[in-house]
């Protein structure tokens, strides 16, 4: 029996120089892109009327009047984009014992000992953190976000309601946004991770340096299934 | 120099004249910080409306519809004399009526008081909004709206303490009294003052209109309100719209009159600690990141890697065969 929390449908090796891992159906990928453009639309709109000396990021959606229209619509879009990828992904984001091993080596992970590290499934702490943050913290956005939609929803909330509104949406916002830097960073500092989101897939050799578990359960489902 | 209008009464001069009100004039401008300081100070100006005067005519009501050429729909009844029911981005300014029974003296006691901006010292609204010059402060202390650099967010309806601001579904600007802005900048006094006619509105100097206030105060002692006073909320640092109440120890009896008005703290915390601490933990993370993924070391898989991942795979699939 296969742990869930390790290999998900879709998830297969296929060996050769390198080993190739399927990581990421197109299904999943088409929907990354979905949110992240979404994210990154709404947060450019967003600081727009954050900060007056980000006001002109307004001009890049057409003017002010254009970018607070358009800024809930994308807002609904990340919201349903992130949560077709939530029920794919929560599962193999649960928090496990090894997770808080690998977290408490933590100079380990920056001085890439990697050896040190416990062996992961196919998400580590960090990843974790940031898909649990980021459905968090989606959450609590989109519902301050309703509570000042004032184009539909403006009878709907009491004047003192939409103030603690704001201000909750706006601390989110800025979290939301660290947490976003954050996940490209990381994505980015591990080389070859980038190519899971594009390709789908990854090397063997990443697979065996971040997520050894994860590579050993698919590598022994290709035992226990039918052969090639 | 032509300064503020004195008076709501005096007709217009016929000559041609020049607004007083103009760029120059603004002391503040809603998301602006470098805001030059203006050239000349104009004399604080102030409405006075004299609550105990009000017969409820609702003269100022469609003069105010009137001028600003406004264009509200037909009320509907909802079983008391206010209409419309609330102010809209069509009504600037709205009688609101409430019944109240003095305990003191066990009289049924009509209070009439007329809703719309305050024109805070201190504006809530101004201070909320996100798009630079759509609201603006001049120094004769008239808060103004700029529908052209209005985006229709909504957020001055947060920031205002008197709950004020409207805005239109139609083309999605926020919409309030201007103070006649138009008006007293070509000398005029406000047309709502100049309907009326008990003169319970006044206009003149914000000073002239405070000794008004005074003598009107005095009278309704002698009179046996003991609690008259001017409503001029300190928290907001003053109004340049003054309320003479009789009942003046308790504002919020007509119709939710604030006791206490003062921009919100939540609006505060808001449009101040979270703007800037927010922006500086963004702008921290985004340099924190590029500067390490210049400096540091990126975590790169090696050969090993890939040649163990052969390995196991290899180990699997020969099982498997
Ligand atoms: S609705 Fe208009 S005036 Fe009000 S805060 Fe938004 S941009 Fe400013
Ligand atoms: S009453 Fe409200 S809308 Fe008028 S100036 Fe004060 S804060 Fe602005
Ligand atoms: S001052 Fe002008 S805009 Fe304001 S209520 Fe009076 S008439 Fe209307």
């Amino acid at each position: 029996m296969i742990d869930d929390s390790l290999v998900q449908p879709g998830d297969a090796v296929h060996p050769g120089k390198p080993v190739i891992v399927d990581r990421y159906g197109p299904g999943a990928r088409i929907n990354h892109w979905i949110t992240a453009t979404s994210l990154i639309l709404l947060a450019l709109s967003g600081l727009a009327l954050f900060h007056p000396s980000l006001f002109f990021l307004t001009a890049l959606f057409g003017g002010g009047q254009v970018t607070r229209t358009i800024h809930p619509w994308i807002g609904v879009v990340l919201f349903i984009s992130f949560f077709v990828f939530f029920f794919q992904l929560w599962r193999a984001n649960l928090w496990v014992r090894n997770d808080f091993v690998w977290l408490s080596r933590f100079t380990d992970i920056i001085k890439q000992n990697e050896d040190r590290l416990p062996e992961l499934g196919k998400y580590n702490a960090g990843q974790k953190f940031i898909f649990w943050s980021m459905t968090g913290l989606i959450l609590v956005l989109i519902v301050s976000g309703i509570g000042i939609w004032d184009q539909y929803f403006g009878e709907a909330t009491a004047i003192e309601t939409k103030r603690y509104a704001m201000l909750v949406h706006a601390i989110a916002a800025v979290l939301i946004i660290c947490v976003f830097i954050l996940h490209v960073y990381a994505g980015i500092w591990t080389r070859g991770t980038l190519r899971a989101m594009t390709r789908g897939s990854v090397t063997g050799g990443w697979a065996w340096r971040h997520h050894r578990k994860w590579l050993r359960a698919l590598a022994s489902q290709r035992k226990a299934g039918p052969a090639e | 120099m032509m300064d503020s209008p004195r008076t709501a009464i005096s007709n217009p001069p016929v000559q041609p004249m020049e607004s007083n009100l103009t760029e120059r004039d603004l002391v503040r401008r809603s998301a602006t910080s470098s805001l030059p300081p203006p050239e000349r100070q104009l004399t604080p100006v102030a409405k006075l409306i004299d609550v105990s005067k009000c017969i409820g005519c609702k003269a100022c009501q469609s003069a105010c519809v009137e001028w600003n050429d406004t264009d509200p729909a037909v009320g509907e009844n909802v079983g008391y004399y206010t209409n419309p029911n609330d102010l809209t981005p069509d009504m600037f300014t709205l009688m609101r009526f409430t019944e109240w029974v003095n305990p003191e003296t066990d009289n049924l006691e009509w209070l009439i008081r007329k809703d719309g901006c305050m024109h805070c010292a201190d504006p809530g609204c101004l201070k909320a909004c996100p798009a630079p010059g759509a609201i603006v402060q001049y120094s004769n202390g008239i808060v103004d709206f700029v529908h052209e650099n209005c985006i229709g967010c909504g957020y001055c309806v947060k920031g205002c303490p008197f709950n004020i601001p409207r805005i239109s579904k139609v083309d999605h600007k926020a919409y309030k009294c201007t103070l006649c802005s138009d008006r007293v900048a070509v000398g005029q006094g406000p047309a709502c003052a100049k309907a009326c006619p008990t003169k319970a509105i006044v206009f003149g100097t914000k000073e002239d209109m405070k000794k008004h206030a005074e003598e009107r105060i005095t009278d309704l002692k002698s009179r046996g309100y003991k609690n008259a006073g001017l409503y001029d909320p300190p928290g907001v640092n003053g109004t340049h719209v003054m309320y003479v109440l009789h009942h003046n120890d308790k504002p919020h009896i007509y119709a939710d009159l604030p006791d206490n008005p003062h921009i919100s703290r939540v609006v505060e915390t808001w449009k101040g600690v979270t703007k800037y601490v927010g922006l500086a933990f963004m702008g921290l993370a985004a340099a924190g990141s590029v500067l390490h993924g210049v400096i540091g070391k990126p975590n790169r898989v090696s050969e090993e890697d890939e040649e163990h991942a052969e390995k196991l795979v290899e180990r699997n699939g020969r099982g498997a065969g």
